[in-house]
């Protein structure tokens, strides 16, 4: 496999881990993190870090030179 | 006649316009209709695909399962996000087949890719099996907002009926390119809802959101972690119902059927990044159900929260607002589930599975034709038999969710066979509903559609090893 495809695929597990593998972890209510229950601010972080880490798989794929490119 | 009715009104009727202008200098043949010419750039991709996700589900379900169940609706906010994070790698290797090929629909995709008219078909029919109890939610949702909107001077089966025409009549002039230029309405209005009720009830009963749930916290404080209010919904029922949502969310015909529409395979990859955005309403949504439940407690139906605090917090005109938003959030999924479900039946039951010979008019002709049959067969569902949100739309996923091993190893795993699919797919949807009927759900902690999907998987990655692959590459 190509090297940026590698990167990005590792970076696209992140949200994976954190948003389904770690949820019994996380299942609590203190502390309680701007107002919001813990469980929520947690789920609330990693959805808005999801596009954060997609952009740069977006960018890795780029950088070594992955296939997307001709396409436009 | 009063301000609600005429808002109501108004922007339905406009909504319709709108997408009948859409199409206006097109000639409507399968490949505008369908994928609108595959021109469509990252704006209007992203409005299409956000017209498809936010449905009236969005603004009942998730606000009444934040009400009636707790955390367990939490599964509502992270699942997109994986969603997305999915696309981003499998729908670019998809369009790019798509436009090769010029592959309208997803049973079109397992036609080429396997080389089998029946496994086609049978994708063509679990596909419009699932899409009916979708279609007939966003009709009874449509009517129930309307009739509490307008505070009961349209009743919600003139609602659905005045509403069905509507669609009916944009979809058959613009197809997809239609729904996309209502979406872009769609999406405004409901954004605006949902960001001045998600924070505007918490503020006036409590003065803010961190004070709403501290109130919350004391009075409940089961209610916010799994199993919420519920017995059966702990964390391995959130994680398998995460896991199926996410890796089915994609493998709905009509999401699916979207992604061709892009332009570029770029186009979708960027589309992916920014997508997760659009989940943050969600949140606000939840704002709104947590609120009633403190204002409101002891509501017979969950779903009714969002509506019922409306009505109470705000002045009717608002209420016209919130049920014009709501009215025009169940058109657009509508059409767009409408117009697939009925290529669906025209092109892969009907050209692929019966006559062969069939000619592109001909496939064109019977599409429009099924159109009105399924909106009319959703709509006697939707008026004679409503049932919980939420429960229907998880059992259409269940259904699509076994379509997931054919479409991704046969992107990504040259040794996948027509037989070890088309066993999976029937394993799989056979064990689930093996196991609803049988009242198994959850079954061992776990959703019942995630289990079959495990199934499924097993089966077609076991077949596919003891039968030959078809020979031609795709």
């Amino acid at each position: 496999m190509q090297k940026g495809k590698k990167y990005a695929l590792m970076l696209g597990a992140i949200p994976f881990v954190m948003l389904v593998f770690a949820l019994p972890l996380v299942n609590r209510i203190n502390p309680v993190i701007f107002g919001l229950p813990f469980i929520l601010f947690w789920i609330l972080v990693w959805v808005m870090l999801t596009p954060l880490i997609l952009f740069f798989a977006y960018r890795l794929e780029k950088k070594y030179g992955s296939d997307e490119g001709e396409e436009e | 006649m009063n301000a609600a009715l005429v808002i109501i009104l108004a922007v339905i009727v406009i909504s319709a316009i709108v997408g009948i202008i859409a199409g206006r200098k097109l000639k409507m043949n399968l490949e505008n209709w369908t994928v609108g010419g595959r021109r469509f750039g990252v704006v209007i991709i992203w409005l299409l695909m956000a017209g498809e996700i936010y449905t009236t589900f969005t603004f009942l379900g998730a606000s009444g399962w934040a009400y009636s169940k707790g955390a367990p609706a939490f599964y509502i906010l992270v699942y997109g996000a994986l969603a997305y994070t999915l696309s981003f790698f499998i729908l670019p290797e998809l369009w790019k087949i798509g436009k090769k090929y010029g592959l309208h629909t997803q049973p079109d995709y397992f036609i080429k890719r396997y080389n089998s008219r029946l496994l086609g078909v049978l994708v063509a029919l679990i596909g419009v099996f699932s899409i009916i109890p979708y279609l007939q939610l966003q009709l009874a949702g449509l009517g129930l907002i309307v009739e509490v909107a307008s505070n009961g001077t349209i009743r919600s089966a003139y609602a659905i009926g005045i509403a069905f025409i509507l669609t009916c009549a944009f979809v058959f002039t613009s197809g997809i390119r239609g729904a996309a230029w209502v979406a872009i309405i769609k999406d405004v209005l409901m954004i605006a809802a949902v960001f001045i009720v998600g924070f505007g009830v918490p503020s006036i009963y409590f003065g803010g959101v961190g004070k709403m749930f501290d109130i919350l916290i004391e009075k409940m404080p089961g209610h916010l972690t799994f199993p919420g209010a519920t017995t059966h919904m702990d964390s391995l029922w959130v994680i398998s119902t995460i896991l199926l949502t996410a890796l089915g969310f994609y493998m709905w015909p009509h999401v699916f059927g979207s992604a061709f529409s892009a332009k570029s395979a770029k186009v979708i990859k960027r589309n992916a990044i920014i997508m997760p955005f659009y989940q943050i309403p969600i949140l606000l949504i939840f704002m709104v159900g947590f609120t009633a439940l403190l204002v409101l407690p002891g509501l017979e139906n969950g779903d009714m929260a969002f509506l019922s605090l409306v009505n109470k917090t705000y002045p009717s005109w608002f209420m016209g607002f919130v049920g014009a938003a709501g009215a025009v959030t169940a058109m657009v999924p509508a059409a767009i589930l409408v117009l697939f479900a009925s290529t669906l039946i025209s092109k892969n039951v009907y050209q692929s599975g019966i006559n062969p010979n069939a000619s592109e008019d001909t496939v064109m002709r019977l599409s429009r034709f099924m159109v009105l049959i399924i909106m009319i067969f959703s709509l006697l569902f939707a008026i004679f038999l409503p049932n919980e949100l939420v429960n229907l739309l998880i059992l259409g996923y269940d259904g699509v969710c076994q379509f997931f091993p054919g479409v991704v190893l046969g992107l990504f795993w040259k040794r996948v066979t027509k037989q070890g699919v088309l066993a999976g797919i029937l394993a799989g949807t056979g064990f689930v509903v093996f196991l609803i009927l049988s009242r198994n759900d959850p079954f061992l902690g776990m959703n019942a559609g995630f289990v079959g999907l495990l199934i499924n998987m097993a089966v077609t990655t076991t077949v596919s090893f003891i039968t030959e692959p078809v020979s031609r590459k795709v």
